[in-house]
């Protein structure tokens, strides 16, 4: 009895191994069918951050990403080899966490099918959705994070499925401190940071390697602060005369205000996160004089490129409202998954990695765009001047 | 010296908003001991009132601080009414848990119905900077300084001279013997909630005006160190409350000024800490024996 027991055991045991390993074969056999692919629709997820501190950008992104795919499939959805195909968005919160974010990109990949991802739009939720992407094998496109790291592994190898619609941080720093010392002539600066999140920190760290003038004096501030009197009445007896202040909109919006108000009137100058429209209306239109910020995509830019005007248009028509930046980022993200999947002629989500891995010369919103081996887009950067609340002046760096 | 005028200046400004919100906590703690974690939120709604107020029913400023406090005060009523006064006789927990519930609803709540963008607040007054012995003081941060102190004022003398402060006195000593000499308790801690929720609306529109940027979560920094200030006076008393808000604005700015900007925060936590370690009671709090 108990012989015969044992080897129902053992043969139970060997057929489980058996069937493991038949699997694995088979698991290997289908690699070309690796990935998701799609049905009726091509689904797009949105990891994104709809709710909580990031809110603000992840909302505009929002909008952005829906003003794209009512465009396209308006025009009767992407061309995937002889047929079109919608698309069809599956929109998901992160709440601006990081766990979040990684079961988020878990659902969109496995319950949810979709082939491709947009978002998050933060490095640090970006970076723990990395790992659920990888596993799954479906791209995703940030349209905003901006760490360096992003896109790479620890050892320096790029992320295969993980991309970015914006420019890294060391590029925007280093074209902002190169700008400060010809441009501007500052010689003594001022560098106030943003430290609660990589963005601004990636920044300041950026400027610092390559300005060579003076650094009279090195502060940082939160998100959400609204006082910066303290700071900025230190300041006003250094003798600056600049300050490199990278951060968002709505703080930045207050540093101005503050700073005009306490009689400092010399040039500042941020990041894209101050590409917003809400600048002025925080900081007000006599406060925002001498500012200037580096950014991928410029309002101005409706005059020579006939896709930012239309996309300008068409955000004015649906929001009543300038387009931001993040929403100008976000458009272009969509659009770089259509131009993969249409490259390609398949909209299985490993041929729209390298789809997304090959593009070039994409024309965008924000520029024209080459994805480099680093999965970093490639285009020109802006530097806006704004006067008296207006945008008077765009340098364009190549 | 004018470098250190002009820091005092900021911050006394910035010191009496966090009295204006500590104010609020002290008094409901005082009552029914129950740190309101939700009351930040109270001011966050202040600030949200007085900027439909003005952009919708175009109100003026004084009438629409008016305004945003009478509406706060019912809104704290209401919250006391649903969410503490079924809780009053469970463990003290539950009622802090419930509050921090309180707290998310109402921030994530705005988020859902608002978005969670900053918004610019409506610039009814137009700002004049005086010029006073090289020092730069504008007309919003003396408005701010006036209303505040005013204010607390007010409050005090609600407090010391009306029979309803007498009564809210009797039941921060002892609800139960205040039923007994014929107070309503009910009414007494509806009208406290009213009261604090009222400053921290005044705070809210006031602030609104200063810094010109609302949004949902706007009340979670301040409303926290408010709580630092309320507890840094000596949680339940008014008076307190008032000095450890200027106390915690002017150690910030004084912090910020010598350059350590990166550790504001982390100064003001780490003087609760000492507080609590050396003077549990703060600064004007009685020390009382816990009976057992």
């Amino acid at each position: 009895m108990i012989k015969w027991h044992k080897h129902i055991i053992k043969i139970s045991a060997l057929a489980t191994i058996v069937l493991a390993l038949a699997g694995c074969s088979t698991a290997k056999n289908n690699g070309s069918s690796q990935g998701n692919n799609p049905g009726q629709t091509i689904k797009i997820g949105v990891n994104m951050e709809l709710s909580g501190a990031a809110a603000g950008y992840g909302q505009q992104q929002k909008q952005g990403i829906q003003l794209a795919v009512n465009k396209i499939n308006q025009a009767g959805g992407i061309a995937v080899g002889k047929t079109h195909k919608k698309i069809q968005l599956v929109i998901r919160d992160n709440k601006t966490s990081n766990t979040t974010a990684a079961s988020v990109a878990a659902q969109l990949v496995n319950n949810d099918k979709v082939v491709a991802v947009v978002g998050p739009a933060a490095t640090n939720a970006g970076t723990a959705s990395i790992p659920n992407m990888t596993k799954a094998a479906v791209p995703s496109v940030s349209p905003s994070a901006t760490d360096p790291g992003y896109t790479l592994q620890k050892n320096g190898d790029v992320q295969k499925y993980i991309f970015r619609a914006c420019f890294q941080n060391n590029y925007q720093g280093s074209s902002a401190a190169k700008f400060m010392t010809n441009t501007l002539k500052a010689k003594n600066v001022a560098i106030l940071t943003d430290n609660s999140s990589d963005y601004g920190t990636g920044l300041a760290k950026a400027f610092k390697k390559t300005y060579t003038g003076k650094i009279a004096s090195n502060q940082t501030f939160q998100e959400g602060d609204k006082d910066f009197n303290a700071i900025l009445t230190a300041l006003k007896h250094k003798k600056i005369d600049a300050i490199y202040a990278p951060g968002y909109y709505s703080e930045l919006g207050l540093i101005i205000k503050q700073a005009r108000q306490a009689g400092i009137d010399v040039p500042v100058v941020g990041s894209d996160g101050m590409a917003d429209a809400k600048l002025t209306k925080i900081a007000g239109k006599s406060n925002t004089n001498k500012v200037y910020y580096t950014t991928p995509f410029s309002t101005k830019a409706g005059e020579t490129n006939p896709k930012a005007a239309s996309f300008l248009k068409a955000y004015q028509a649906k929001y009543h409202a300038t387009a931001p930046t993040f929403s100008a980022l976000a458009y272009d993200s969509i659009y770089m998954i259509k131009s993969a999947i249409e490259s390609e002629q398949s909209a299985n989500s490993v041929k729209i990695t390298t789809g997304l891995a090959k593009l070039k010369d994409f024309k965008g919103v924000t520029g024209t765009i080459t994805m480099n081996q680093n999965h970093n887009p490639e285009k020109s950067m802006v530097i806006e001047k704004m006067t008296n609340g207006t945008i008077s002046q765009a340098y364009t760096i190549k | 010296m004018q470098t250190i005028g002009q820091q005092l200046i900021n911050g006394l400004s910035l010191g009496s908003i966090y009295a204006l919100l500590a104010l609020g906590y002290t008094m409901v703690y005082g009552i029914i001991k129950l740190i309101n974690f939700a009351h930040g939120d109270i001011y966050m709604l202040g600030a949200f009132w007085g900027y439909y107020a003005i952009n919708g029913l175009h109100f003026n400023f004084i009438l629409a601080m008016l305004s945003a406090m009478v509406f706060c005060a019912l809104v704290g009523v209401l919250i006391e009414y649903f969410a503490y006064r079924p809780l009053r006789n469970s463990p003290r927990i539950t009622a802090l848990i419930t509050a921090i519930g309180v707290s998310f609803l109402l921030e994530n709540g705005m988020t859902y119905l608002f978005s969670a963008n900053a918004r610019s607040f409506p610039q009814v007054i137009r700002t004049v900077t005086y010029h006073v012995a090289g020092l730069r003081i504008s007309n919003i941060q003396l408005l701010i300084l006036g209303t505040a102190c005013f204010l607390m004022l007010l409050l005090e003398l609600i407090i010391k001279r009306t029979k309803m402060g007498k009564a809210m006195r009797a039941v921060s000593v002892d609800p139960q013997a205040a039923q007994l000499v014929g107070i309503n308790l009910n009414h007494t801690i509806s009208f406290t909630f009213a009261l604090g929720s009222a400053m921290a609306g005044a705070a809210g529109v006031l602030i609104g005006l200063y810094y010109n940027s609302i949004d949902p979560l706007m009340g979670m920094t301040p409303g926290i160190k408010a709580f630092v200030a309320a507890v840094i006076g000596g949680i339940g008393s008014v008076p307190g409350a008032s000095l450890g808000g200027f106390l915690i604005g002017l150690l910030e700015t004084g912090v910020q000024a010598v350059g350590l900007s990166a550790y504001k925060d982390a100064v003001v936590y780490f003087v609760l800490i000492v507080i609590l370690l050396v003077l549990p009671a703060g600064i004007f709090g009685k020390k009382t024996k816990e009976k057992v």
